[in-house]
């Protein structure tokens, strides 16, 4: 079943790349929409981000000394300073590996 | 300039942007193994999907036994942008055939889409401006597959201790941690973050999409109530 959505996901994909090359006008394309489309990253992956680092398995909010959130903490510093996509994901990484080892 | 040329211009303009794309590669791959897809059906996404954020999305989704619906909208979101990209692109590319079309379209990334858009803005009178797309589409497209084999071959190695599944968070947070500097996407990114905590309880994983609405929805009113075009 997962082949089925995967191909499916796939066409989704090609549709939102391909559709406005060809099948729409792209002056139908308001300009408030255009200037609404540049928030898509802010308003969908903060969605993703804030459970997978607040939240546990079960849906409850982790402890405020958990690891995680410490790696999180650490990620978005060195994100916001230095602007590096591959710091932000590294910082994260080993600061949480870090407190891991040291507090658990 | 010959057709080659341009590729080849193509290909030289996109490598730096298509560099930080190798570890993110890796990093899916990985984090797909991990999270207990089959290595076939983690490689075949890069090429059938070919969008990182949106594959990571499905992997982690599927895994936490979200409905398709939500898989499907979610991917759908996610790739919204690309809608404005093709609004950009078209311009320069509506005289194109439909193969042509169906190609360029089918390698529409973020990165090619930047590097490609500045020449076509330099060169909309050259004849063969489109291979520039067609040189930095394929570049990325093959260091995408590339990238996500060695993640897949690794991921079956490294061991599931390091919790690398903290990644995907990781990941998304650096893909907007340059808006983090506006005002106005902190708010999106506040209202996203909040509802998806409040919503996290909702059945099928819905709460990946409300959020995301509701958060398009403010951005809507803040551009609509205090920017000026």
């Amino acid at each position: 079943m997962i082949w089925f959505w995967v191909l499916i996901a796939g066409v989704v994909t090609f549709l939102t790349r391909y559709s406005m090359i060809t099948f729409i006008n792209p002056k139908t394309l308001s300009k408030t929409l255009k200037e609404v489309l540049k928030y898509v990253p802010s308003a969908v992956f903060p969605a993703i981000i804030f459970p997978a680092i607040f939240l546990d398995q079960r849906g409850y909010f982790l402890d405020s000394s958990s690891p995680q959130i410490w790696g999180f903490v650490i990620a978005v510093v060195f994100g916001y300073f230095f602007n590096n996509i591959i710091l932000t994901i590294t910082s994260g990484l080993v600061s949480f590996w870090m407190f891991t080892f040291f507090f658990n | 300039m010959k057709k080659l040329q341009i590729l080849k211009k193509g290909f030289l303009d996109v490598i730096p942007l298509a560099i930080p794309v190798i570890p993110f590669g890796i990093i899916y791959g990985v984090i797909a193994i991990e999270i207990g897809l089959s290595p076939l059906v983690a490689f075949c996404m890069s090429f059938i999907i070919f969008a990182g954020s949106s594959q990571i999305a499905f992997a982690q989704l599927f895994s936490a036994g979200a409905s398709p619906l939500v898989m499907i909208s979610s991917v759908a979101v996610i790739n919204s942008r690309h809608f404005l990209y093709g609004a950009v692109l078209s311009q320069y590319l509506n005289k194109l055939n439909c193969y042509w079309k169906i190609l360029l379209g089918y390698l529409m990334t973020d990165q090619a889409f930047s590097v490609s858009l500045s020449y076509f803005k330099k060169n909309y009178k050259k004849k063969n401006a489109h291979f520039h797309m067609l040189g930095s589409g394929f570049t990325l497209w093959f260091l995408w597959q590339l990238s996500t084999l060695a993640g897949i071959i690794l991921g079956n190695i490294v061991p599931e201790q390091l919790g690398l599944t903290f990644a995907i968070p990781l990941t998304f947070l650096s893909l907007i941690i340059s808006e983090l500097r506006k005002k106005d996407h902190l708010i999106v990114i506040a209202v996203s973050g909040l509802a998806s905590l409040a919503l996290y309880d909702f059945p099928f994983k819905i709460y990946i999409i409300v959020s995301a609405f509701l958060a398009l929805g403010v951005s809507y009113i803040l551009i609509t109530k205090f920017k000026k075009f």
